[in-house]
């Protein structure tokens, strides 16, 4: 393969005279110029080696390295330790591509750790069947709300108001392409979701949807909820490490269970490439986007693995595809397999309870301080808001000077006014440091 | 394997059998073969009105999904659900145990829109 293909300017004429055009320019006509003038400002024109370097180190130095702080973000994406094994691992040669091979079956490594990514995703969710990884967990929650029109063929669903906001909006754009209708489900003063609203609207219902521990870091009490809402599907996104101590979504009755699994051993760097989790019920399997790996054996009586169900996607169904995911996460789901195999059942339930108790500590010691209050009077994990006298901005750039992010100023977010901050507390975090944040936010 | 000579043909390869006000509908043997090992079968809902030409069921083979069409207009009254344990019936007995669903026709005219057994064969015949 050619890594870079060189056009001389006679190429290029050839080229645009052949499709009738007379510049470049012209080709790319169809940009609107205020976009165009968004890359001008950044200096899009021709550049030398050095100058395209020197422009891009100084883009690059506007980034914070979460390294180099002491870091309390959390909305999503989580700072756990990841230890080096994972990546020493997905470098070897034979495991490091993102993709699925086209010709699965002459790579039976790979099969036989996706048949365990699915058979660990499986138990620790409580669900059936788990496909072998999407693309993160915003777009996985959007193929479930699509799995879940085509199971029950209804178009409404009710979306919790303290989900993800980032997912929300790519619930939005999938409900928008697909003529889906969303309502709000709101939430009350105790930050969970008001089960009489979902109540009054089982009309039409095609789905609910949920996440656990939600936005606010709130534990929501579930466990009716699929006996309120009959035959929608029961949509639920939760944080794996959670599920070392909260019980498994398949056993109050969720259909389809997503979650990010940035979590289980995947760097947060800079937000992305994640991990789509996604696991289901056998009943529904046909309806499951993604692909799936099996365990069987051969004309010998040997174990193998093969490619066993891949048949909502594009290239077996072409227009008829209920997904638009034609690959996967392989190489992060890799990770996190290796990581969950390394920490263990009894690991992830340890780490789990670690996390737990350190959030608890901070948020304890928090609200005793002048200034501080919880917002919410609720069972949480590893994350909680904190109810701020001053600005949360204010708060958090002064953290920052001190050597701490601090947390997400919930303003932007439209669900809390500016005096909120959500504070996520992992296993990474000594007692010391979190004294030391108690003092800088209370001296702020 | 014959072409019951009672039956219709349509160009996308299913069959039709009259039954009164109904029909009874399924793939060819010249379909079953061209796909290969049938692994699933997508039927679709009771009582829902398809139309001539419309798709309303796949068949999943180890090679390729692929639509079936509706050879005529009509509700559907019956679907076969043994398909769902044994798919493979549309390959061992496609013109009888495999069938597909059953409609009740909207315009038996239809059916008169469709080959018989000896138009069909020549249909295939060059393919």
């Amino acid at each position: 393969m050619f890594e870079y293909i060189p056009n001389t300017p006679e190429d290029q004429r050839e080229m645009l005279a052949q499709i009738g055009l007379s510049s470049i320019e012209e080709l790319f006509s169809d940009i609107p110029r205020r976009v165009l003038d968004k890359f001008e400002k950044i200096g899009i024109a021709p550049m030398s080696e050095q100058e395209a370097k020197h422009l891009l180190h100084n883009i690059a130095r506007e980034n914070l390295n979460p390294e180099e702080f002491v870091n309390f973000l959390g909305g999503g994406l989580y700072d756990h330790y990841s230890p080096s094994v994972v990546g020493h691992l997905i470098q070897r040669s034979e495991f490091f591509t993102t993709y699925t091979p086209y010709q699965a079956e002459l790579s039976q490594g790979t099969l036989t750790w996706m048949f365990e990514f699915q058979t660990m995703i499986c138990e620790l969710t409580g669900m059936d069947v788990a496909n072998s990884s999407l693309y993160d967990g915003g777009s996985a929650l959007a193929e479930a709300m699509l799995m879940a029109k085509n199971v029950t063929d209804k178009k409404k669903f009710l979306v919790a108001r303290n989900l993800n906001p980032n997912y929300r909006q790519v619930l939005d754009t999938y409900a928008w392409g697909a003529g889906l209708e969303i309502q709000e489900i709101p939430f009350g003063e105790d930050g969970r979701i008001d089960k009489q609203f979902i109540r009054q609207n089982l009309a039409d219902l095609a789905g609910v949807i949920v996440q656990n521990p939600n936005f606010f870091g709130v534990i929501e009490d579930l466990r009716e909820l699929k006996s309120i809402i009959g035959n929608a599907m029961l949509i639920v996104s939760a944080n794996p490490i959670s599920l070392g101590v909260l019980a498994p979504p398949g056993t109050y009755g969720a259909d389809i269970y997503v979650g990010e699994g940035q979590a289980l051993g995947v760097p947060i760097s800079f937000g992305g490439p994640l991990l789509g989790l996604f696991a289901t019920r056998m009943s529904y399997v046909r309806k499951m986007p993604g692909r799936l790996a099996g365990r069987t054996i051969d004309i010998n009586n040997k174990t193998g693995y093969v490619m066993a169900l891949q048949t909502r996607e594009q290239h077996i169904r072409r227009d008829k595809a209920t997904s638009n995911i034609c690959t996967n996460q392989a190489l992060c789901a890799l990770m996190s397999t290796i990581y969950m195999a390394l920490l263990g059942r009894h690991g992830l339930r340890q780490l789990a309870e670690l996390n737990l108790q350190k959030a608890h500590y901070l948020a304890t010691k928090l609200a005793r301080a002048k200034g501080f209050t919880l917002k919410f009077r609720s069972p949480f994990f590893n994350e909680f808001v904190i109810e701020t006298s001053k600005k949360a901005s204010s708060l958090l750039k002064k953290a920052q000077k001190e050597g701490f992010l601090a947390g997400i100023d919930l303003e932007p977010f439209g669900l809390l006014d500016g005096h909120h901050l959500l504070i996520a507390v992992t296993e990474k975090r000594t007692k010391a440091e979190l004294d030391r944040l108690v003092k800088v936010l209370t001296q702020a | 394997m014959p072409y019951p000579s009672e039956y219709r043909y349509s160009k996308e390869h299913e069959w039709v059998k009259r039954e009164g006000a109904n029909v009874r509908v399924g793939i060819t043997d010249f379909a079953q073969h061209e796909l290969g090992d049938v692994v699933y079968v997508e039927l679709p809902k009771m009582g829902r009105k398809v139309k001539q030409h419309e798709s309303f069921a796949v068949v999943e083979s180890v090679k390729a999904a692929s639509e079936v069409y509706s050879p005529v207009s009509g509700e559907v009254i019956e679907v076969n659900k043994k398909l769902d344990g044994q798919p493979e019936l549309i390959n061992q007995s496609p013109h009888s145990d495999g069938w597909m669903v059953v409609l009740r026709i909207d315009d038996p005219k239809e059916i008169d829109t469709l080959m018989t057994a000896a138009e069909y064969e020549k249909h295939i015949g060059g393919k």
